[in-house]
């Protein structure tokens, strides 16, 4: 017998033990009806050839392993970045409770959003009623300063009308008439997370800029010298928003962070459950019209975002997910430009350092190649990072990336000598990625959680950058932007340059006389 | 009389009493009439446990339920190793319960099993408008072509199915013909239907039924019968569970000649009506298989608990009573074997749990099926409820609970938030959704859905882990630091 009380064994060494093999075993031999296994040891060999590779590449119907999620998703993270905000997902119930695992498998934290719960009467005669009692049950219960209402599948193809339902509601009294409750409608089956956090803050723009839905009078814009801030959808939200906030304050640059879950995200075990905590302030995303500019750090999540705020008047600014020495540069300047403030000393220091610390490392990580997958604009960032590092980005592959996409990373790679031999993947998938990794081998590979997978079939080394990541704790309290983010992007990078130096040079009297102490 | 601490049994009900009172009063009066009967408190003697179930949950309260597609693809479906299954509909279902419920199987992943992975047909707004059929159609074409020794493939419908008239069973009828009888199973288990993952079980249950055993028939057995055979059914082998479980099976002399569905194969679904008996776990998501193959097979099927030391051995022998005295000495000799290590395991961590009070809200049959299991450990379970339970998991729950215990049917965040306020258990059970909540209020929170990725919990190997589990949960030296010492 296995078990132990002074030594407990879980899954991780019971299963291995000599009862539970033959068990195995058996089971397998005599109930599983299963493939021999030299059939099963040939299609593992064909799956990594290039004839593989022909027919996977020619799927139109399939997708096997997507780097992307849904609409709806994005946009409660949208959602949550206001102050004392709930998200309100119209459409089935069963959504939500998939989007809050999600985040709270990612930041290991709660995360409140509820649903209006349809089911089929509703599909018949479609969620009005589920508006009308749900927006109420909210309102009274959680007591928040806005509701923000975005759409599951569910509800988009039954077409129900979100702007008349919530008028409706209000005429019900649900909600008082002036209670903000903004809204978007955010169908799974268009674009990604990416486009629904897009769809809800510009949702939430129309609301505060151009008169709440008819309530209220559309603000006129009274420009002063503020910037406004969008962070976009991004797993690093935490550390990140801090990292922004910090470089504006060392700059004395006024401005408002435009959708901050920054602190919902991070609270305290002090006690007490604190289902809001910080985000932008309503009063705040009202007055963001007045801004001077409006700065956007991931294009691709604020597409539609952008050109609302620039009918207000305004200059918009975006970027890609800038990582590192250049792409923080041109952030910066930009910045400074717009707002008259100078870059400040302790940003020039910092920036100093972080070259050094490149400059110490990177013989580590020259002509090394490399393989990204995630979110077009963090996909862009890394690839921009990894070739001022003097690596080679040569598979960049993003399920929601376009050809808009596409075109930008190729005008990337052939700014760089480092980009000579690197491609593009605009919505492929993880499984297209699979076979590049045996047809086109690469040192190390970029992504999140879901690249373990790839790590443990085709043997590359994964770094885990994006989102989500659920198998490794506390990254997203880390920002990867501004000179100290490229700092820690760079430390993750070498430590798993290091660990992979050192499993290679681990053999006793083999290998070891490479296991060096001093590197 | 303390909130957290009543004296008498009279003192604890009047207590419940007040506290359901007092969560009813922040919701609007329609809402707090529909809620007020799933919240009660359990009277010795009576037949359930006075909480009306399996209801339509209230639109903005924030459930903690799940949909008809979580309760098929996630739960009956998705851990069948060496079927392909397609979250057929737009990306993101598929993505969010991908490899998140830890249905742990024996395969080469992406070869000759599937279980972590996400296949999708990612519906574009084209295949809203037009139609998903052709699209299914090619995607069956692909799969066969790419994933050549898959031994069957499911089409898990997401919400758009339904609403749009897709024919996904003409398509899979087509399909089954051109690959040569190939087993493809549509399930009808969009999101929207129902009121919880519970309909998901059912209709997936009900898709094995007509697309699996219906079309099975003729087929030869894999295997020559034995008196001895059983299956199990309802282990979704999360961490292992199964395993630990079919071990004891084995050692007390009977042949397992099938795993529903973790780490199972459709050959092991196909073998099932040859069993001589179902043993059922997971009685709310496999019963309506189990009367099913009672009535059409004449197997019987027998409820079992494999939760902590005094169940397992009541449920050796009560699957034992159905076989001869071969099996029922065997066991006796299991029960015995593991003994001393059940003695090992209670002597250490007893001590460290005596008297801790527990909170619980899960899904299936857990909030009935643990009890034992603290209990062993010297806990008391001082409220539970259900995510999706039916009046028959109430009537169950009744054999299991004590006098006084606080019941919350599809509890609310709110209600869940408040109980815990106020009676102030030493530890909470429920899902990754409540456990930062509760940890957060410095309450020590186990996840007892995915064993907060642990496991095996089921079996006499699984029971060591629980105990530690929960001393570590309980005992962590972390709880000391939520108060700050300059803190009032």
């Amino acid at each position: 017998m296995p078990q132990n009380a002074d030594n407990v064994l879980d899954h991780f060494n019971l299963f291995r033990q000599p009862e539970y093999l033959e068990m195995f075993e058996k089971k397998k031999k005599e109930f599983e009806n299963h493939h021999p296994d030299a059939e099963v040891e040939r299609v593992r060999e064909w799956a990594k050839t290039k004839e593989y590779q022909e027919k996977n590449f020619a799927r139109e119907a399939l997708t096997v392993n997507p780097a992307k999620a849904c609409q709806p998703l994005g946009a409660v993270f949208a959602s949550l970045g206001f102050e004392q905000t709930i998200p309100f997902v119209h459409g089935s119930q069963g959504c939500v409770a998939y989007y809050r695992s999600h985040f709270s498998r990612h930041f290991k934290e709660p995360t409140s959003c509820v649903s209006s719960s349809m089911t089929e009467d509703a599909a018949v005669f479609g969620g009005l009623n589920n508006m009308i009692d749900g927006l109420a049950n909210t309102y009274n219960m959680y007591k928040p300063k806005m509701i923000s209402v975005s759409t599951t599948c569910m509800a988009e193809v039954i077409g129900d009308d979100l702007n008349a339902f919530i008028k409706t509601s209000k005429e019900k009294g649900s909600v008082p008439a002036d209670y903000d409750v903004p809204f978007a409608h955010t169908p799974a089956f268009v674009g990604s997370h990416v486009t629904g956090y897009d769809n809800v803050m510009k949702g939430i723009v129309e609301h505060f800029w151009n008169g709440k839905a008819g309530t209220a009078p559309k603000l006129e814009r009274v420009p002063n010298n503020s910037i406004n801030f969008i962070g976009g959808f991004d797993g690093y939200v935490v550390g990140n928003i801090r990292e922004v906030k910090r470089m504006f304050d060392s700059m004395g640059v006024e401005y408002t962070i435009f959708g901050d879950p920054s602190d919902v995200w991070d609270t305290p075990t002090d006690g007490e459950f604190r289902m809001y905590d910080g985000g932008t302030k309503l009063e705040d995303a009202a007055n963001a019209i007045n801004a001077k500019a409006t700065f956007s750090m991931q294009h691709f999540s604020t597409e539609k975002t952008l050109p609302l705020i620039a009918a207000s008047g305004q200059e918009t600014y975006s970027f890609h997910h800038p990582i590192g020495v250049r792409a923080t540069d041109e952030f910066l300047m930009k910045v400074s430009e717009v707002t008259g403030k100078p870059i400040s000393k302790e940003l020039t220091r910092e920036r100093g350092r972080l070259v050094d610390a490149i400059a110490d490392s990177s013989a580590h990580l020259h002509g090394k190649r490399f393989a990204i997958y995630g979110d077009p604009d963090l996909c862009y960032g890394l690839s921009a990072f990894l070739m001022e590092l003097g690596a080679e980005p040569i598979t960049v592959l993003a399920s929601n990336g376009g050809k808009v996409w596409e075109e930008k990373m190729n005008e990337l790679f052939a700014s760089s000598p480092f980009g000579k031999n690197c491609t593009a993947y605009p919505g492929k998938d993880l499984w297209h990625m699979r076979s590049l990794l045996f047809t086109e081998p690469v040192d190390f590979l970029i992504g999140n959680t879901y690249g373990k997978y790839l790590e443990r079939d085709t043997g590359t080394p994964l770094i885990r950058i994006g989102f989500p990541v659920f198998d490794r704790h506390h990254y997203h309290r880390y920002p990867v932007w501004g000179y100290q983010g490229g700092l820690n992007v760079l430390v993750w990078l070498l430590d798993k340059v290091f660990d992979e130096i050192d499993r290679n040079t681990n053999v006793v009297a083999k290998s070891d006389y490479s296991f060096d102490i001093i590197r | 009389m303390s909130l957290a601490q009543p004296e008498s049994i009279e003192d604890l009900k009047a207590r419940n009493k007040a506290l359901i009172k007092e969560v009813l009063e922040v919701y609007p009066e329609k809402t707090a009439k529909r809620r007020a009967k799933h919240l009660g408190t359990f009277e010795d003697g009576k037949p359930d446990c006075g909480v009306k179930s399996n209801i339509k949950s209230i639109p903005g309260v924030m459930t903690i339920r799940g949909c008809a597609y979580a309760g098929s693809k996630g739960v009956v479906w998705g851990p069948i190793k060496d079927m392909i299954h397609i979250s057929h509909g737009p990306v993101g279902c598929g993505q969010y319960s991908w490899a998140s419920r830890r249905n742990y199987y024996i395969g080469v992943t992406g070869i000759d099993t599937f279980g972590t992975m996400q296949f999708t047909s990612d519906f574009q707004e084209k295949d809203i408008v037009f139609g998903g059929d052709k699209k299914l159609a090619k995607l069956i074409d692909e799969i066969q072509e790419l994933f050549p020794l898959n031994k069957g493939i499911s089409v898990q419908s997401e919400c758009p199915i339904g609403l749009i008239g897709d024919d996904i069973e003409a398509v899979s009828k087509a399909k089954t013909k051109e690959y040569n009888g190939h087993t493809i199973v549509p399930v009808r288990c969009e999101g929207f239907r129902g009121v919880s993952q519970s309909l998901g079980h059912h209709l997936a249950n009900d898709a094995i039924r007509d697309w699996v055993f219906d079309k099975m028939e003729g087929k030869p057995a894999l295997f020559e019968a034995t008196p001895y055979d059983v299956a199990i059914i309802g282990d979704y082998n999360i961490g292992g569970d199964a395993w630990s479980s079919r071990i004891l099976l084995e050692e007390m002399g009977l042949r397992v000649v099938a795993q529903w569905s973790g780490d199972g194969t459709i050959a092991e679904l196909e073998a099932t009506p040859r069993a001589k008996l179902n043993v059922l776990h997971c009685y709310r998501s496999m019963n309506y298989i189990s009367r099913h193959m009672e009535e059409k097979y004449g197997v019987p099927w027998v409820e079992y608990n494999f939760f902590g030391p005094s169940k397992i051995e009541e449920s050796l022998r009560k699957i034992a009573s159905h076989f001869d005295d071969k099996i029922k000495e065997g066991a006796e000799r299991v029960i015995a074997k593991y003994r001393p290590l059940m003695d090992a395991v209670i002597a250490k961590y007893r001590p460290r749990l005596e008297g801790k009070k527990v909170m619980l809200f899960v899904g299936g049959l857990r909030p009935r099926h643990v009890i034992g299991a603290y209990e062993d450990l010297g806990m008391e379970i001082v409220g539970t409820g259900y995510e999706f339970g039916h009046n028959d998991d109430y009537q169950r729950t009744t054999h299991y609970v004590k006098d006084g215990t606080l019941i919350y049917d599809d509890v609310t965040g709110y209600e869940f938030e408040k109980f815990v306020e106020k009676i102030q258990p030493d530890l909470v059970g429920s899902g990754i959704k409540e456990k930062y909540v509760f940890q957060k209020m410095g309450v020590p929170f186990r996840q007892m859905h995915s064993w907060d990725y642990s496991g095996p919990y089921h079996g006499y190997d699984g029971f060591a882990i629980f105990a530690r589990d929960m001393d570590m949960a309980i005992n962590s030296p972390v709880w000391k630091f939520a108060k700050a010492p300059w803190a009032a």
